[in-house]
């Protein structure tokens, strides 16, 4: 059991260090790609050369960064196979279409097109040349789409049910799968979000290279296509975060309730501003959730219903099964040690449903089948021994929430700001300390989106199928040494890349400060 | 045939057709492997970046070849992907390795230096075809595993597929799986030679020397896949009873290729259009030799899969426990998921159009030395 925790803990981290490494080069090439996209646009409709010099400097630094994100990329896929193996049998009728498709419909597209956009410019007319560069462009985001598709199943899993023959889920509803409104709005906030982070790129290095004195014309045309994708990103992101906090609200409570910190939810709830986390909080017990509280009226009900006379459950209220109307009158739900005892119910009738196949009892396995549908809906609980193993990690998932919202207003206000200056104000960039701000907007920015995903990951544990498949469950059959030693292998590996591509970008940024990019 | 069995032979077929296309297009990992045998800088370079236009082409078919298994078969992706821990990891990180090599190896600021990252797909190059031909061949061979479905309701120990405690290193030495896997990069090695004799415009002096590659490589290619061959239908392999009942049967693998004799002759015309590529790039200036072996190899792939896993063959056999042993049968996805899964291959000859077209705007006239003059977009 202690070398099952072990595997479980080590497999986890190891997918969240890929994970972790592999979204600090996608959100780039999902923006990157489009910003190129519209500069190589520009220089076929105006026919101006410099746009297509300005392009292809971009294009560069998008090439860097691509070659890393497809590298970690392929050990995501395979990792669901290696780590996870029993996840992979127990979801992979649902779960594996969308990756086919994403292999088939999207990684084509930009392995093939992505050589024409960097070899092919002697090669193929300009035309077919840009519509090459859009077809990364949607290549990459369709890539999104999928496996985001794949993973919103993971949160709300819809279009499903549970075949007691094979024990396992299948599918039953491809439509309901793809356009899973959780797929939806988290595949626009994932891409408007890559839109951001390149956005907040591009200005960021065209201030680097303004305060610098160097290719100040090619750096402020940059920088209006730049913050034009930036805005649009932010806008988009912010509109579809505040659709994730709803649909968090609707599928995920305990997530929202641990976002907040929240224990014993009100109607018209409160939001937390500011504060820290009491780490000696436990479900049940007296003590406060949050010190040096400071919150927003009614703004947790706002979040999360877009109503601020509505009640929403904190960490307590959904293990004792406890809502309120917005009179205050109490509804019982069902409380997590129903679930708990449903869950294993419907484990109990699997077990004699398989007992009754081997006997050939047909009446038997249709009795326990029956069983099992009816409690399948709390299946996962079944492996918990108490309420408390259903609770996400509070902390971590209460900062990464405000790392998230806090940087993410920061960025909007930026990169309103940076528009304004592009296109009304560029003079504006002779002061130093703006382009400073412009320079470090870019880290912060990615500590934005990692925020983001921390956020969404952590805040659904234990679960790695919301309610059906807990992640100690999901586990392959491999030792916690071997999973502890790829760990650290793939730790040093993509550290030791990661270090060569932002060397690389930097040394190719330095240098074209020594030259004239639109003369060169 | 119900329309169940149809969706899972036609989804095995597709996964052959991935995997005849993987094979074949290993051949950027054969390529790898040659960019230091005796060659001048610039030919060096001109390799280096004809392979560099395809790279992806390869990796992004090993990507969608593991996702089509994983939606079509997931107790072969679950099982063997988790079980064989140590020999898919292998094969993974040396593609890590080549993902960034291209990009980075010659590009400033790089800190590791070019023989690193050429290091880099040297590794990829011998490794990626070695262990993709390892593993491939436990289709064959097997492996030592059980899967047991009901593990999955014991909280302390769920997981339903186990396999044997060396997780996959057994299978890197075992000779028989090895006997593939160098077959394979002798093959990717052979292929190399004919596409840069097909791509690269280097002068007679170039193409003479990939002559004497195509016919080295494909000589000892020839030796060991014949020996491979032999080894196979010799074997004895693992076959379900119309029960699911898996019994062993001798030189099952020559069974499979009589009775589905449609099968055999793909087999045989493949291996006839292998060695007329071989033939034609060894000992003629003709540049075409890389498209009869490539429609060699993916005629022999394909039938090879084909006879690992139809006529109820286990495709994955156990070897201490036959009866867990994988068919396309008891791993396959639900009907649901086949059927709308095939709806969408329709769509593969789309993709397959654009490649073929792209390939040919990007190939016209072959590299030459003014195709990497523009220092920006080199590799």
């Amino acid at each position: 059991m202690n070398d099952l925790l072990s595997v479980v803990d080590w497999s986890r981290a190891q997918f969240a260090l890929t994970a972790i490494y592999h979204w600090l080069f996608v959100p780039l090439t999902l923006g990157l790609a489009v910003i190129v996209a519209v500069m190589e646009s520009i220089y076929v409709r105006r026919g101006d050369e410099r746009w297509k010099k300005i392009a292809k400097f971009w294009m560069t630094l998008f090439g860097i960064n691509f070659a890393l994100g497809v590298a970690t990329g392929i050990i995501l896929e395979f990792e669901f196979g290696t780590n996870w193996s029993n996840y992979s049998w127990f979801v992979g009728d649902i779960f594996g279409a969308p990756l086919a498709i994403e292999g088939i419909f999207a990684f084509f597209i930009e392995a093939t097109f992505v050589a024409v956009m960097f070899f092919g410019w002697n090669r193929v007319s300009k035309r077919f040349h840009l519509v090459s560069t859009w077809m990364v462009a949607i290549g990459v985001s369709l890539s999104a789409l999928w496996i985001l598709v794949a993973n919103a199943w993971m949160q709300n899993p819809v279009g499903t049910e549970f075949d007691p023959v094979q024990m396992r889920n299948t599918m039953t509803d491809f439509g309901a799968v793809a356009f899973n409104a959780v797929a939806m709005n988290k595949f626009f906030h994932a891409v408007a979000s890559g839109w951001t982070l390149a956005g907040v790129f591009v200005v960021g290095i065209s201030c680097w290279m303004i305060m610098r004195r160097s290719n100040v014309e090619a750096m402020r045309s940059s920088l209006k296509v730049g913050t034009a994708v930036g805005v649009a990103g932010i806008l988009l992101t912010m509109y579809t975060g505040d659709g994730s906090a709803v649909q968090v609200a609707k599928v995920q409570p305990m997530k929202l309730a641990a976002m907040e910190g929240l224990y014993d939810g009100k109607v018209g709830q409160d939001l937390v501003a500011f504060g820290f986390v009491n780490p000696d909080k436990k479900p049940g017990d007296e003590l406060p959730a949050i010190n040096c509280e400071i919150s927003i009226p009614y703004g947790l009900s706002v979040l999360a219903n877009h109503d601020p006379n509505t009640f929403v459950p904190g960490i307590n209220d959904l293990i004792n099964g406890i809502a309120l109307t917005p009179k205050g009158d109490t509804i019982n739900t069902v409380s997590y040690a129903d679930r708990i005892a449903a869950g294993r119910v419907a484990q109990d009738a699997l077990r004699a449903y398989n007992a009754a196949a081997q006997a050939g009892d047909q009446a038997a396995m249709d009795s326990a089948s029956l069983v099992v549908k009816e409690n399948f809906k709390y299946f996962g609980y079944g492996y918990f021994n108490s309420p408390e193993d259903a609770v996400p990690p509070v902390a971590l998932t209460f900062y990464s929430f405000r790392v998230m919202v806090m940087l993410g207003s920061y960025i909007l206000a930026f990169m309103l700001v940076m528009a304004f200056i592009a296109y009304r104000r560029p003079q504006w960039l002779d002061k130093k300390w703006l382009c400073i701000i412009g320079v470090l907007t870019i880290p912060l920015t990615y500590v934005c989106s990692e925020a983001g995903w921390v956020l969404a990951e952590v805040g659904r544990q234990p679960w790695i199928i919301q309610d059906l498949m807990p992640t100690g469950i999901a586990v392959s059959d491999v030792t916690a040494s071997s999973v502890q030693f790829t760990f650290w292998l793939f730790a040093f590996l993509f550290t030791a890349l990661l270090i060569a591509e932002v060397s690389i970008m930097v040394h190719y940024i330095r240098s074209s400060v020594r030259r004239d990019i639109l003369n060169s | 045939m119900t329309e169940l069995e149809f969706l899972q032979a036609y989804w095995w077929l597709l996964i052959a057709v991935l995997g005849a296309a993987l094979v074949f297009m290993l051949f950027v990992q054969g390529g790898q492997t040659m960019l230091y045998c005796r060659n001048s800088v610039e030919d060096r370079q001109l390799m280096v970046n004809s392979l560099g236009r395809k790279w992806e082409l390869t990796f992004t078919t090993l990507v969608v070849f593991g996702g089509a298994f994983f939606a079509s078969f997931p107790l072969f992706y679950s099982t063997s992907f988790g079980g064989a821990y140590w020999l898919w990891l292998s094969i993974l990180i040396s593609f890590v390795l080549q993902a960034v090599s291209y990009e980075y190896r010659r590009k400033h600021g790089n800190i590791y230096g070019t023989r690193t990252y050429d290091a880099f797909l040297l590794i990829n190059g011998f490794f990626g075809c070695l262990l993709l031909g390892v593993a491939v061949a436990t289709l064959f061979f097997g492996a030592d595993f059980e899967v047991v479905r009901g593990n999955i309701l014991d909280g302390t120990a769920p997981v339903i597929s186990r396999w044997a405690p060396s997780r996959g290193i057994e299978l890197m030495t075992d000779w028989r799986c090895l006997l593939l896997g160098v077959a394979v990069f002798f093959l990717a090695r052979t292929n190399a030679a004919l596409y840069f004799k097909n791509n690269i415009n280097a002068g007679d002096d170039f193409a003479s020397r990939l002559n004497r590659k195509v016919l080295i490589n494909g000589l000892i290619f020839a030796v060991l896949f014949v020996a491979f061959v032999i080894v196979l239908l010799l074997h004895s392999g693992l076959q379900a009873d119309a029960n699911g009942v898996v019994n062993r049967v001798d030189n099952l693998y020559f069974h499979n290729l009589v009775d589905m004799w449609w099968w055999g002759i793909a087999f045989v015309l493949g291996v006839v259009l292998v060695l007329a590529g071989i033939g034609v790039g060894a000992f003629t200036k003709a540049r075409c030799g890389i498209w009869s072996t490539g429609l060699g190899v993916a005629l022999v792939v394909v039938a090879l899969f084909a006879i690992a896993g139809y006529n109820s063959t286990c495709y994955l056999p156990s070897n201490s426990a036959p009866q867990c042993s994988l068919t396309i049968a008891n791993s396959s996805s639900s009907l649901y998921t086949l059927r709308t899964m095939a709806w969408v291959s329709l769509g593969v000859p789309f993709v397959l159009a654009y490649i073929i077209y792209v390939w040919r705007k990007m190939n016209i006239g072959g590299i030459t030395t003014n195709d990497i003059s523009d220092k920006a977009h080199q590799y």
